[in-house]
Formats: C-alpha cells, sequence, structure tokens
C-alpha cells in the first residue's frame, strides 16, 4: 500500500462499483444498443478483478490468460448479440427490447 | 508502487467509473458508444498499472478497434431509429428502489474488499538481467503467450472455433431469408423475416399489421 493508499482492494471495489453500475444499466435501460454496453461493463470488471488478482500472485498468468479469454468470448457475444439487433430490426423497425415478444404468447 | 503509478491508478479509476456511468446514462447511443470507447481505454491504463502490458494492448486492439467500431457500425446501419422511443415511466419506483438496492449492495461489497484488500503486501516482480533472453517480464509477450499457447493451448484452440462459429452465426442471424428461399419456407407456413436483398415493397411489413394479428 503506497502514500495515496492504493492496494489491491482498490482495484477491487472499483470493479465491483463497474460491475453494479453495468448490472444497473443492464436492468433499466431498453435499448438493445445499450444493454449489450452494459454487458460489456460487466465483462469488463470482471477483467478488471482477474488482472488484479494476479498482479498480486505473481508466480503464474492465469488470470491474465482467463481474461484474455474472456476478451474473446465478449468479441464473439458481441458479434452475435449485434447480429440479433440488426435481425430484431428488421423484423420490428425498433431496437426496443420490450418489443421482442414473439415468443410470449 | 511509485506515487506517479497509484496517481494513474486514480485517474484511470475515476474516468473508468465516469464513462462507465455515461454509457449506461446518456440517451444516444453514439455517445454512449464514444462513453464505452473512454471506459475501455482508461481500464487498459489501469491494466498497465497492474504490469500486464500485453493485455492492455489486447484491450485496445480488440475491444477499441473491433466492439466499439461494431457497435458505431451498427448504429450506423440503423439510424435515427437507434435511439429508441422515449424513456417509459413505468415501473419508475420500482427502478429505482432496484438500483438502490444494487448500488447498496455493491458499495458495501467495494468498503469491504477495499479494507480487506488493501492490507496485502504487493510483491515485487522478478528483476530482469539486461539483455538477457530467458527472462520473461511478468505481463510481457514472452510470458503472457507461453502461458496462453503451453497451459491454454487446448482453450485458445477452441475459442478459434468458438470464433468461427461466432461469424457464421452473426451472418446467419444478420441475413435472414433470401427471396429464393422464400417459397420453400411460405409453404410450410412459416413466417418469412425479411432482408435486405428484397424489393423495398416486401422487405417490411408495418408494425401495426403485425400488431393487428
Amino acid at each position: 500500500m503506497g502514500t495515496l493508499g492504493v492496494g489491491l482492494g482498490t482495484y477491487l471495489a472499483l470493479a465491483s462499483i463497474l460491475f453494479g453500475v453495468g448490472s444497473v444499466g443492464f436492468l433499466t435501460r431498453r435499448n438493445l444498443l445499450l444493454q449489450l454496453m452494459s454487458i460489456e461493463i460487466m465483462l469488463n470488471s470482471v477483467n478488471l478483478v482477474l488482472v488484479a488478482f494476479n498482479r498480486y500472485r505473481p508466480e503464474g498468468h492465469g488470470g491474465q490468460v482467463l481474461a484474455f479469454f474472456v476478451i474473446a468470448v465478449a468479441a464473439a457475444e458481441a458479434a452475435v448479440g449485434l447480429a440479433i439487433l440488426i435481425g430484431l430490426f428488421k423484423l420490428k423497425k425498433s431496437v426496443d427490447s420490450d418489443r421482442a415478444d414473439l415468443l410470449r404468447h | 508502487m511509485s506515487f506517479s503509478g497509484e496517481l494513474l491508478v486514480l485517474i484511470c479509476g475515476t474516468a473508468a467509473l465516469l464513462s462507465a456511468v455515461g454509457t449506461v446514462a446518456l440517451r444516444t447511443p453514439l455517445r454512449a458508444a464514444m462513453s464505452l470507447l473512454a471506459h475501455i481505454l482508461s481500464l487498459a491504463g489501469l491494466y498497465l498499472t497492474l504490469n500486464a502490458h500485453l493485455l492492455a494492448v489486447i484491450q485496445m486492439l480488440v475491444y477499441a478497434g473491433a466492439v466499439v467500431v461494431l457497435f458505431v457500425f451498427v448504429i450506423m446501419l440503423i439510424g435515427p431509429s437507434a435511439i429508441g422511443s422515449a424513456p417509459d415511466q413505468r415501473g419508475l419506483v420500482v427502478k429505482t428502489v432496484g438500483a438502490a438496492v444494487i448500488a447498496m449492495t455493491m458499495g458495501s461489497v467495494a468498503m469491504g474488499v477495499s479494507a480487506a484488500g488493501n492490507d496485502i503486501a504487493r510483491p515485487d516482480l522478478p528483476v530482469c538481467e539486461d539483455g538477457a533472453a530467458e527472462c520473461n517480464q511478468f505481463g510481457g509477450v514472452d510470458a503472457l503467450s507461453e502461458a496462453i499457447y503451453v497451459q491454454g493451448a487446448i482453450p485458445f484452440e477452441l475459442v478459434s472455433m468458438l470464433l468461427l462459429i461466432a461469424i457464421l452465426s452473426a451472418m446467419a442471424v444478420a441475413r435472414g431469408a433470401a427471396a429464393s428461399e422464400k417459397a420453400a419456407i411460405e409453404k410450410a407456413h412459416l413466417p418469412v423475416r425479411p432482408t435486405v436483398l428484397d424489393p423495398p415493397k416486401s422487405t417490411l411489413e408495418a408494425p401495426s399489421q403485425e400488431a393487428a394479428e
């Protein structure tokens, strides 16, 4: 812990707050684009935790390797999610997630 | 960690937090995407303070270079209707209570982990001999690529398969049914999804027709 009080706990606290911001955004916004962006924020906060723990246990690179795979999966998720969004937009002329109710009835 | 390193943590952390709030709160999707870009770049700065140099570069290349560009591309493709309908006021009380509960939970988690975690001493990294070829610097290209390609060789190959399948499925989902495939689908009494290849008249039914059915 340095002079400004930055330590492992700072990174973990920041990551938990970022996860909370992302989950609030995912639950309250009704725009599918913004919901996908909120998912990206949550994935990024998990990555921050993985990298921070890896720095405080520097014998291996497990955390960074896992963060690397999370980044790859997030890229795939964004591609598929945006394709679904375009499909929904062609069908409904809207990016509102409330209008994705084809399976409701 | 040095004083300037800690200063960088505080600056990048504040920037990451503010831009995350901006991404969630801004109404225009393009502004939210730019805010997401700022969030990603400030997280790359935080990775630098954690000696994860290669991961910071990957973060900038993959997220800022690919994912945000994909978002911006889709916003441009969709056009003005990407903004969506007016913000609905339904369940405002429930939303406020839920957001407050999440904020309080995350705040208590943050206070708990910062109190517990700041006592842990930051271990020193092994110091490199200058110019030594076998020196694997922590978080550098040598060490991390060895970890990915030796320990995680099978997951790495699986991820490449996953990306290939994601590309193919994204194409299949976004393409819809072509005009030549329509007859067979209609014969089976399945709804035909419109496609960009169709002539303008038959591409999109008005939403009101669907609602009337």
